[in-house]
Formats: structure tokens, sequence, C-alpha cells
């Protein structure tokens, strides 16, 4: 037996006597969903949630590419592909969501020190501390290097005074990292640093911004004269519009999965255009009845195949994230939004439908995830933005 | 299925670029055309690719030729594509070979697949016989009189039809326009008596005619495959066809692209390169992104083909669809972004648009995929 599939034994072993019942397919349903993002406030309402991301934790397996000496699972790219295709066949429930994996861990392990990365890397995987992001701010949204968060320094300290905004569940979170400006205001990329900042700190507050779809998953984040030590400031002072670009690459590689991932998991269950199409339009001979808008699904489903096909061939290109990862963000929301706009349409009244007795949970949850798409296109770079990106990194178009 | 090419079809590739880019550059087709070449292809240019082998890449090695397989076929059509370079590789090395290595018997293979190898020999494929592509219409009639068949009918759009020497023919030996049964698969000698080619005159500037079968008598011997199973066999050669033709699609689309954005970073208005104008960097960028996705969408669909994967008609139709719905931004954006010049016949960019409009016809457009691949996927 080679070492690959002796890995793939043990892990089947392994996988065995530790993913709970409810963390695999055939879960009974009457046993609550958590949406596990770990910290110091964490709440379960499923035990098994929290026994899942602690043993996979313990392995390292929440990010098994990481290096074991920062608690990672230290595993090589075929010994992951296995690992991945074991999660798959027992259907395991993604142990932990977090912005320290997708964003903030890759770049620790490019930019930071051998103490930062020991201190900050076991407690994202284990899922101790819940990160937030701290970019935008009111007056920077698109023309992000133009923020004016001001961190000064005071010696052994730098004193924090602005605003973000657009902070992801910044209410829930423990630490964030963010951008702030230590140097002068132009050029403007020049003057900007990556901080780190616990959540707990004297002077940070925040206050959560309801969306359109009535939810609050963003908040306000504050900070009025907030004490940061200088060992958590990230790579260089001044250096951070780098970095800053470096974890909007990642963020806009998972962001851009969220369409084709929401399009994979909704297939069968009833949740997809097709099926809603069927359901509300009718169906003939397997066909959508209506011909117009089976016209428009089927021209949206040749496009969703081809972009799955082209996220597929940049993994067999054994692409990283680069400004291509443009291309994605933009692909991915922009179809994430369309997908919803041809459901809500296809459902009719019931695809409008806000709350009450008389419409159905599916429908109305279909309303809200509508709504919230709307921000995709938004969020980690406007669909304008990348579009900028492309024009500029990837096709050497010239600046004004 | 990996979405890379493998070493030997990069070579295939590399080597099909400089051949296209030396020997056959755009000026050499607007010659043709200029000349009014009664071919539109050039015998000389033919000969050169014979010599590299590339007729035979879909033909076994007995038979003389390589068996590189359909992904390395299309990525020749690719780069040829990309300097708009006419030959009987499609119509020849592609739907010929591929029909009589997969279908044909012995005898057939041994005699026209030597030669297909050679480039002694140039095929057409004859299916449809109206406007639009659909097989299942088929009316020709192909009547059985003992051990032969007399045909009548006509055929359209023949691809390469004004110079084939062999013909592949679908009839129907029963039943009724619109049933893909009852069909019937021929190779026919073009100079038969009662054969006769109308050559056409298209936007293009390429080879095809309309074919006229008065009485023409085929022998038994002469059916490809299996008497009434030509529905099916038909629509394997199209789907083979089809991923070919759209890998020459993106070709097409890939070079007018490139040509625009080099415009783009050349062209000054107003004091500056109209390349720093937002309003076309980012139809720039949107064309980009549909690219990548039909590169995806060839790419997968070529190596289904090569893999004997159950998903290929989907895949088929999806890369027709792809290729054939961003060719068609893709050119029109090119000719806009050219202003003035992109709408004079001095100027190549407008090439890519007649060619791009009929090679959206051959074997079904992105409209007929798109119902296809819906009807394929159970929408």
């Amino acid at each position: 037996m080679n070492n690959l599939e002796k890995f793939r034994k043990e892990t089947k072993n392994w996988l065995d006597k530790n993913c709970p019942p409810s963390m695999r397919s055939g879960a009974d349903p009457d046993i609550p969903i958590d949406e596990v993002w770990g910290g110091r406030n964490a709440e379960y309402k499923n035990p098994e949630s929290k026994l899942w991301l602690d043993r996979m934790g313990a392995k390292g397996w929440t990010m098994p590419t990481v290096p074991k000496e920062y608690g990672g699972g230290g595993l090589t790219k075929e010994e992951i592909k296995v690992l991945n295709e074991e999660l798959f066949l027992i259907g395991a429930k993604q142990p932990l969501l977090s912005f320290g994996i997708w964003m903030l861990a890759p770049v620790l392990l490019e930019y930071g020190t051998e103490e930062q990365k020991k201190e900050h890397l076991p407690k994202i995987l284990k899922g101790e501390i819940r990160w937030c992001q701290g970019y935008s701010e009111p007056g920077s949204g698109s023309d992000l290097a133009s923020l004016s968060t001001k961190a000064e320094d005071i010696g052994d300290k730098f004193l924090v005074n602005g605003q973000k905004v657009w902070t992801s569940y910044a209410d829930k979170a423990d630490w964030i990292f963010a951008l702030v400006r230590t140097g002068a205001k132009e050029p403007k990329h020049d003057g900007i640093s990556f901080l780190l900042i616990d959540m707990d700190t004297k002077g940070v507050s925040t206050k959560p911004i309801t969306l359109i779809s009535g939810k609050s998953p963003f908040c306000e984040t504050f900070f009025d004269n907030v004490e940061v030590p200088k060992k958590n400031l990230i790579g260089e002072l001044n250096a951070g519009w780098t970095i800053a670009k470096k974890l909007l690459q990642h963020e806009r590689a998972f962001i851009s999965n969220f369409g084709l991932a929401g399009a994979v998991a909704g297939a069968g269950s009833g949740r997809d255009v097709v099926s809603i199409a069927k359901k509300h339009l009718g169906e003939e001979n397997g066909k959508i009845k209506n011909s117009f808008y089976r016209t428009e699904i089927a021209s949206h489903k040749i496009k969703e195949h081809a972009f799955g096909l082209t996220l597929k061939r940049a993994g067999d290109e054994g692409g990283k994230a680069s400004a291509t990862a443009s291309m994605f963000k933009l692909y991915g929301t922009e179809h994430n939004k369309k997908r919803h706009e041809l459901m809500v349409g296809a459902s009719g009244v019931d695809g409008v439908a806000w709350d009450g007795d008389e419409f159905d949970q599916n429908d109305k949850n279909l309303t809200r995830a509508w709504l919230r798409t709307k921000g995709n296109s938004i969020e980690g770079g406007t669909s304008e933005v990348q579009l900028n990106v492309i024009s500029k990194r990837v096709l050497n178009l010239p600046s004004q | 299925m990996k979405l890379v090419l493998t070493e030997e079809e990069q070579f295939l590739k590399d080597t099909a670029k400089n051949f296209a880019e030396e020997r056959c550059p755009i000026s050499h087709f607007r010659s043709l055309r200029d000349n009014n070449d009664p071919n539109l292809w050039d015998k000389d240019i033919w000969k050169e690719m014979t010599s590299l082998g590339w007729p035979g890449i879909l033909i076994p090695e007995e038979y003389g030729g390589s068996n590189f397989g359909i992904t390395g076929i299309s990525v020749i059509l690719e780069e040829c594509a990309k300097t708009l370079t006419p030959s009987p590789l499609f119509a020849t090395g592609v739907l010929g070979a591929f029909s009589i290595t997969n279908f044909g018997n012995d005898d057939q293979k041994q005699d026209y697949l030597p030669k297909i190898s050679s480039g002694d020999l140039t095929t057409g494929l004859a299916v449809d016989e109206s406007s639009h592509h659909n097989p299942a219409d088929t009316e020709m009639v192909a009547k059985k009189e003992g051990k032969k068949f007399i045909l009548n009918g006509k055929k359209t759009f023949v691809i390469d039809g004004a110079s084939a020497d062999l013909l592949i023919v679908l009839a129907r030996t029963s039943g009724n326009k619109g049933e893909s049964s009852g069909l019937t698969l021929f190779l026919i000698d073009s100079n038969d008596t009662g054969i006769e080619k109308i050559k056409l005159d298209m936007a293009d500037s390429r080879n095809y005619a309309n074919i006229n079968f008065n009485n023409v008598e085929v022998s038994a011997k002469n059916i490809l495959g299996d008497e009434e199973t030509g529905g099916e066999t038909i629509e394997n050669i199209l789907d083979i066809g089809r991923i070919a033709i759209a890998s020459e699609m993106l070709g097409n689309a890939e070079a007018a692209f490139e040509t625009t954005l080099d415009y783009l970073k050349q062209r000054k208005q107003f004091g500056v390169l109209i390349g720093s104008f937002q309003a076309l960097q980012h139809r720039a960028a949107e064309m980009f992104c549909e690219l990548e996705l039909t590169k995806s969408s060839v790419m997968a669909a070529m190596k289904a083909a090569d893999e004997g994967s159950n998903e290929l008609q989907r895949l088929s139709s999806l890369s027709k669809t792809m290729a054939g719905e961003t060719l068609y931004l893709v050119s029109n954006e090119a000719v806009q972004m050219h202003g003035g010049i992109g709408v004079t016949d001095e100027y190549d960019i407008g090439f890519f648009l007649k060619r791009a409009r009929v090679a959206e016809q051959i074997f079904g457009s992105a409209k007929f995929h798109t119902e296809r691949y819906a009807n394929i996927s159970g929408f």
C-alpha cells in the first residue's frame, strides 16, 4: 500500500469514529443546524457542532494546507484531495466558517512574523477567535485607498481613531484586521498599514446596519482613542496596501464561489431555478411550460456550466489567486444575482413574499436571499472595480 | 477529466500557430478571395499541412494517420482560424476522417483513409436541405432497388462541396420528414452521374456548394455504417464537427479580440489613447471573461470527445453555444471599436465578422444548441 492509500484508509477510519452523526448526510432533520463561526462567544444549538469543530480543529483539518507548527494539518496537495473526497463521500458539514481562514490566514502566512503566526494561526484554525474585516469607510468605498481611520504613533503603541463600515458580523467578532492610515494622505497608497485589533480593547464599539433584506449581517465599527500594541502591525509600516490587495484577491476568490456553491447546493433540494420554474409555471413533457422563461433559464444554466468549467480549469492549471480572481468575483456575483432574479421571477407572487403564514417559509427565505445578493456585486470590490482591475492588470490597457 | 492540454497537444498547437503566422497570414486569405480562387483554399498550403500530418490526426496509424485525437485537431483549427486560414482540414480532416474511421467497414477504410492521410482525397458532408440546420428534416429519398439505391433531392450549404472528391450524404430510406429514424448515410463519388454541384458565394468567401442529386445510383456497399441507423451516426459525427468548429470560432474570437486590444493601445483621439476610456475598457474586460468561459467549454468538450464521456452531446452543445455567443459579441465589438476603418474592406477586422456569421450557421446556431442543451438537461 502506498502512502496515499494508507492516508486514505486512516482518514476514512478517523472520520468514521470522529464525525458525529448529525454532521453528515442522512442526519435527523429535526436536529437544529448551526452556522458555526466559532469565537469567544459562540453559542451552539447542537452540541455536536462544537464537537465536530473541536475535533477537526485539533487535527488542523479546518485549514489542512497550513503547516503543523501553526496548528494546521500540514497535508500535501494530494492528501488534501483525498481528505476532501472522503469528507464529500460522507456528506460532512463544513466544521467552521471563518473570515480568519478565508482571508487573514493566507496573508499571515505570507507577511506575518514567526511570533505573529504562532500567536494567531492556531486560534483561527481551532475557531477560538472569530475575525472580522475593517476595510471600507463611510468616505472610502470603491476608492478604498483614500481611507482615513488614523493610527498615530504614541511610543510603544498606536492610537487609533476613526470609523469602519460594512464590517461583517463585527458585533460577534473577537478581533478585527484593519487598514489604517499611518502616513501621509498623498500618495494615498503609501500611507496605509495593516493592523490587528482586539475588539475587547477600550474605545471599540459596533452598531448593526439593517439591510434591504431586513437582516443585519454588517455593522459600523467605531474606534475612539483605541490603544493597539505595536506588535500587532503586520508587515512594514506604511506597506499595508500590498497586503490589502493580496487579501482582496483571497476574498474575491471565495466570494466568487458563493453563486456556484449555492447553485450546486440548491440542485436536488427543489430550491434550484429549474425546479422552481417547473413548480410555478408548469411542466410539459419534462420541459418548463413557459417558453420565454425556459429560454432564459437555459441560457443561464449554460453560462453556469461554462463558469464552473472555468473554475475547474483554473484549478487544473494550478492557478493561484491572481488578477483573474477579479474575473471570478465579477462573474460569480453577477451570476448569483441573475440566478436569484430568475427564481424570484419564476415564483410569481410567492417570490416576493415577505412575512406571515400565507406564504411558504422557503418562498419567504428566497425573497430575503434575493435582496441579499444585491450586495454581492458591491462587497469585496464592486463589479465596476473588478472590470477596472481586469482592464489594467490583465489586459494592460492604459490609464488616463 | 483534466482541463489542460497534454504536452503533445500543446506541441501541435504551437506548431500550428507558427505555421499559420508564417505561411498563411490573413493576407493569404485575402489574395484567395481577391483572385477568385476556384477552391478558395490553396493546394500548396494543403500539401504543407499534409506533410505536417494534419489530415491524418483522427486516422489510425495503420491507415497512415497519427491518431492524435479530437483535442489535437481542434487546437490546430483554433490556431489556423486566428489568421482565417481556409483549408479542407475541417471538412476532410475532421468530418471525413472521423466518419470513415469510426463508422466505415474494412473496405471503406482501406479505400479512403490512406488517401485522406496523404492529402489526396477531400470530403464533404451533405446534411442540410434548407436554410436552417436540422438533420431530422431530411427529405432526400434513397430508394432501394435490388442491391443499389437511387438518390433524388437537394443538399444545401455543403462545406467544401464545390471541390470535395467524396461526399458523405444523409438520405431517407424510410419514414417522413421530421423523424430521426429511417435515415441512412452513403459515401458517394462527387463525380458520379446525376450529381450537380452549384458553387455558393457566401459572405465569408469560403468553399460551399448546394448539390442536386438526380437519379444518382449508389451501391449498397457504399452505405456508411448500417442501413437505417444514419440518424444516430450523423449525430455522433455532427457532435465532433460542432466541437471542432467551436474551437475554430474560439480562434476567430481570440484573434479579433487581440487585434482590437492592440488597436485600443495605439489609436489616439482627444490627445489620449482610446484604450484609456473606461467606456471601452469595461467592454473589453467583459469580452475577456466571455472568452475565458468559452475556452473552458471548448476544452471540456474536446476532452470529453477523446475520453468517450457520456457528457459529449451536452458539452458539444455547450461549446457551440458559448463559441457562437462569444464570437457574436466580439466580432461586433471589434468592428465598433475600430471605428471608421472597421467597416472598410481594406482593413481585416471585417473578415472576422463575416466569418463569424457563416460559422454560426454550421451544424446549428447558438439558439439551436441552447434548445438542445435544455432538452438534454431536462429543462
